[in-house]
């Protein structure tokens, strides 16, 4: 903790998920930490992907099967339509709390400074092109390259 | 808590934020902006009166509203109060710190 007195200077936010809670979890603490003076990058990798995907960010949704903490029986979670509808509820809810959509949010990050990182190996494995892809985002980087831009004291990773 | 600034005496918590509006003045302002390093340009000025006008009004801050306001975007928001934007502002406007994590 002798590090600038274990002051945080960099996130460095690994999203590996598009299920609609945890991407809006990555948003929140990368927009939250440029708030708070903090650099932030965020890097999407496997599923992730989806968040930064044009068409596919429009339509992700929260997980009703397999989350114990939906309260509801796993078997009704996984019938045809009850996703969509406990995701409706939920960006209800958000919208009320002020929380932008996928697409609203990428801009705020931009905006705010946030750099946007692709990850090369997903990006191949799923075939998806740079045109795909959420037009402002930083470059499509190896995790070597991940690793360079997340050099520096103070610099704390998170994996979500 | 009290301090001293621009020759008057104001109640401030432990962060240093005002907590007191009515004892804000623009010459309190320029000295509070002064502490965060800043020279306070017509456009900073806007966007403090925007921040207190939305104070009035009891309505609550957020990064995405000041996008909204139709008085700056949130690139130039960050490039007229660099490092915590939101936070900077509102203290340099008198008004407590927005309790918004958006």
């Amino acid at each position: 903790m002798n590090e600038f007195n274990g002051e945080i200077k960099k996130m460095m936010i690994i999203l590996s998920k598009a299920t609609l809670e945890n991407v809006y979890a990555a948003f929140v603490l990368a927009n939250g930490a440029r708030m708070e003076g903090i650099e932030s990058q965020v890097f999407f990798t496997f599923f992730g992907l989806e968040a930064i995907h044009k068409k596919k960010m429009e339509k992700l949704h929260v997980a009703t099967v397999g989350n114990p903490a939906m309260h509801m029986p796993t078997m009704l979670g996984g019938i045809p339509g009850v996703e969509a509808l406990v995701t409706y509820a939920m960006k209800k809810e958000m919208e009320k709390l002020d929380m932008p959509e996928i697409h609203e949010f990428l801009d705020i990050l931009k905006a705010s400074g946030v750099k946007l990182w692709a990850c090369k190996l997903a990006v191949d494995m799923f075939h998806y092109k740079k045109e795909d892809l959420y037009d402002d985002i930083d470059g499509v980087i190896t995790v070597g390259d991940f690793y360079k831009h997340s050099e520096g004291l103070g610099t704390h990773m998170l994996f979500i | 808590m009290e301090k001293t600034i621009a020759g008057r005496t104001i109640a401030v918590n432990e962060e240093g934020y005002m907590t007191n509006f009515g004892e804000w003045n623009k010459e309190i302002g320029e000295s509070l902006a002064k502490e965060a390093q800043i020279d306070l340009s017509q456009r900073h000025w806007d966007i403090i009166k925007y921040i207190q006008d939305e104070f009035k009004k009891e309505s609550p801050l957020s990064i995405r509203k000041i996008g909204k306001s139709g008085v700056v975007d949130i690139k130039e928001f960050y490039a007229l109060f660099p490092n915590a934007p939101l936070k900077t502002a509102t203290k340099i406007a008198g008004i407590p710190k927005p309790a918004s994590c958006i």
